[in-house]
């Protein structure tokens, strides 16, 4: 099995070489990869591997001390940890600000397509600080979705929330990808990567250890007697993590 | 820019509370600071024991009756005397509080002014337990009881100037109820110069009355001279104002550019800090400034949305205070100018500190440390601390936009004759080096 993946033609995002350092610590060392279109990565690890790190610098936030990114046309739509909306502002208001600085054609049709994607245009006129984690969360994954990207990065997008709103969420991923949407997304939530995503990133002190599907991580520690979540220590232990 | 600007705009919409003590809180603030400077303190209270006898409250002076309780009432013009009628009373009265202070005017007082042989003693009584309210007393005490004795002494020249006019010229004088007739030196003198010439030559009393006549030309030439004299005794030192740097201002308008000034700083400041980290707290920085917009424009949106709604709520206040104070509204636009200039510098104050603290409860704390002390410092004045530390706070005060600030404000209220460049120049420099302290502090934000 790959350490790392290399570039493909029709990839959505493809990751060269990619390293940042805070200070004399490397936080994401030499990584690559690519993003095939519509494809759900999950990129898991344990605390402090690098996850957050390496999506802000996929998403522009942070610059990279080496490496490049690839990005395609359409770039990419970053959705952060947190919700990054106003809370004093409705669901349809922050839509529609984001939707003005995005610069998008058409911001009436775009904000009412996302208030129907997101399954909120029954609350749109509702202040984000007075919904749920739930939905406040599916506002912050719209907004990232407003200019129509190609690539969709988030940052642990269920952390906050309850089994019943992550099972909502999930629907709502999924019928992005069935769009065509490339989705790459970190969790700590193995458990989660191994039932949504199509394929995972293993993060660990920085490297990039693995790349491939649930099942061929089970497979490459050769415990077919073990759950996703118990291979996936095991690999790290086997990997000296 | 403007959608966001429109956004921060709504959400002050908003949130009504927050708007309204950002505008109560300076305007109450600065009229309180303005007050407090536009108004002396209140008449403190001062117990008062009078034990001069009805009957002995005038004595005689001269050919004249003084009446010693008119110069008494010089003592209370600046306190709200409570009456007491023994010692044990006014000290009573100083213990427990109801009065800061007891003036004890002894029986004897008249007595000593009119014989002049001994200084007249009054007795004041103050509770040292406060120092600051002793401090005051005692100050209080000391300049009524020095117009008190500039009066009686102005008393006493009249007649002394009195004495020496009926001593010159001669005329009536009313001695223990009996008329008396003076001749006064001028009339000697012209006696005596008449007799001299009526005598002959070598007349044994030529010489005698010659010395008597010449003593008295020099005492007649000597005497008109003594009448300045004794004015001049009676007050040594007189005050001769001269103000320099420009024209006075008068206090009440001063203190409408303090209260102006101090109301624009802590609004402009307050909005300025806590919009601009609100954008963090919300975790909405990140977002924006990933290719949305950029750090600087998302600066100079904080800082046309603090100045330019500081800058409205300042110029209502200002029009509403020229409505009770005399202010020139032909200056009208310099109050603009003054304003707008220190609502800019303020505000990119502003912006550092909420990029310095990065959360709205730490911004806003920053914002409040830090403006207090630098109005504080701004209005102490030249010489009343040493002039090393006073050369600090100078040069504290120049780095922060409220000294600029309020000379902007006074010379456009006021027409100091100071100029309007230095300070617009000021603030202007301190906008662009606060602006680029957010800048910088923005690396370290997201």
């Amino acid at each position: 099995m790959p350490r790392a993946e290399t570039a493909s033609p029709a990839a959505a995002l493809t990751a060269r070489g990619l390293t940042k350092h805070y200070g004399e610590r490397a936080a994401v060392r030499d990584v690559g990869f690519a993003v095939a279109p519509g494809e759900l990565v999950a990129v898991i690890g344990p605390n402090g591997a690098g996850k957050t790190t390496l999506l802000s610098v996929l998403g522009g936030i942070l610059a990279p001390d080496a490496g490049s990114v690839e990005l395609p046309p359409g770039g990419v739509g970053w959705v952060p940890q947190q919700p990054a909306v106003y809370g004093k502002l409705s669901v349809e208001e922050n839509l529609r600000l984001f939707a003005r600085l995005e610069k998008v054609p058409d911001v009436d049709a775009v904000v009412a397509r996302m208030l129907d994607q997101a399954d909120l245009a029954d609350r749109a006129g509702d202040e984000l600080g007075t919904l749920s984690g739930g939905n406040r969360q599916r506002v912050n994954i719209a907004v990232g979705l407003l200019a129509d990207p190609a690539v969709l990065l988030l940052d642990e997008p269920s952390s906050s929330l309850d089994p019943r709103q992550r099972e909502r969420l999930w629907e709502f991923i999924g019928a992005l990808t069935g769009r065509g949407t490339s989705v790459l997304y970190s969790t700590h939530n193995v458990v989660e990567a191994e039932r949504s995503a199509d394929r995972v990133l293993v993060l660990a002190d920085g490297e990039l250890i693995f790349t491939g599907t649930p099942r061929s991580l089970e497979a490459e520690v050769g415990a077919s007697d073990l759950d996703f979540e118990a291979a996936f220590v095991r690999f790290l232990h086997e990997q000296g993590h | 820019m403007r959608w966001l600007l429109l956004k921060d705009l709504q959400i002050l919409r908003r949130s009504p509370l927050l708007v309204g003590l950002l505008i109560v809180y300076p305007v109450v603030i600065s009229l309180l600071i303005g007050f407090a400077l536009s108004r002396g303190p209140d008449k403190p209270k001062v117990a008062l024991l009078n034990l001069v006898p009805a009957e002995s409250n005038s004595f005689e002076l001269g050919n004249q009756r003084i009446d010693a309780s008119r110069y008494a009432e010089r003592l209370f013009d600046s306190v709200d005397p409570v009456r007491v009628t023994t010692r044990a009373q006014a000290l009573e009265a100083v213990k427990s509080g109801e009065a800061l202070a007891a003036l004890i005017i002894p029986a004897d007082i008249t007595e000593k002014l009119s014989t002049g042989l001994e200084s007249a003693e009054v007795e004041v009584i103050y509770n040292n337990e406060d120092p600051v309210k002793g401090r005051l007393v005692d100050q209080i005490i000391n300049s009524r009881l020095a117009d008190a004795n500039a009066a009686l002494a102005d008393k006493f020249r009249e007649i002394a100037v009195q004495d020496i006019g009926l001593l010159l010229d001669g005329g009536e004088f009313n001695l223990f109820g009996r008329e008396l007739n003076i001749l006064g030196l001028k009339k000697t003198k012209t006696i005596l110069d008449a007799t001299l010439a009526s005598l002959p030559p070598n007349a044994s009393q030529r010489a005698p009355l010659r010395r008597v006549a010449d003593f008295a030309g020099l005492a007649v030439a000597n005497l008109n001279l003594a009448t300045d004299v004794v004015g001049t005794v009676s007050q040594p030192v007189r005050v001769k104002r001269t103000a320099i740097q420009g024209k006075r201002t008068p206090l009440s308008a001063y203190a409408v550019a303090i209260s102006v000034t101090v109301s624009l700083m802590f609004l402009t400041v307050l909005l300025a800090s806590g919009m601009l980290a609100l954008e963090r707290e919300e975790n909405a920085f990140a977002r924006l400034v990933r290719g949305l917009v950029s750090r600087g424009a998302l600066l100079g949106e904080k800082i046309g949305l603090a100045a330019g709604c500081a800058f409205a709520v300042s110029l209502a206040m200002l029009c509403g205070l020229g409505l009770f104070v005399d202010l020139d509204w032909g200056r009208f636009p310099l109050w603009v100018a003054a304003l707008a200039a220190g609502a800019i510098a303020f505000a990119a104050m502003g912006v550092a500190i909420g990029a310095l603290a990065r959360e709205v409860r730490a911004a806003s704390l920053l914002a409040f440390l830090l403006s207090l002390p630098i109005a504080f410092l701004a209005i102490v004045p030249n010489g009343s601390v040493s002039d090393g530390l006073y050369d600090v706070i100078r040069v504290i005060s120049a780095l922060f936009p409220f000294k600029p600030t309020l000379q902007a404000m006074d010379q456009a209220l006021n027409d100091t004759g100071r100029g309007f460049g230095a300070p617009l120049g000021h603030l202007l420099a301190l906008a662009v080096a606060f602006g680029a302290l957010a800048r910088l502090a923005l690396r370290r934000f997201g």
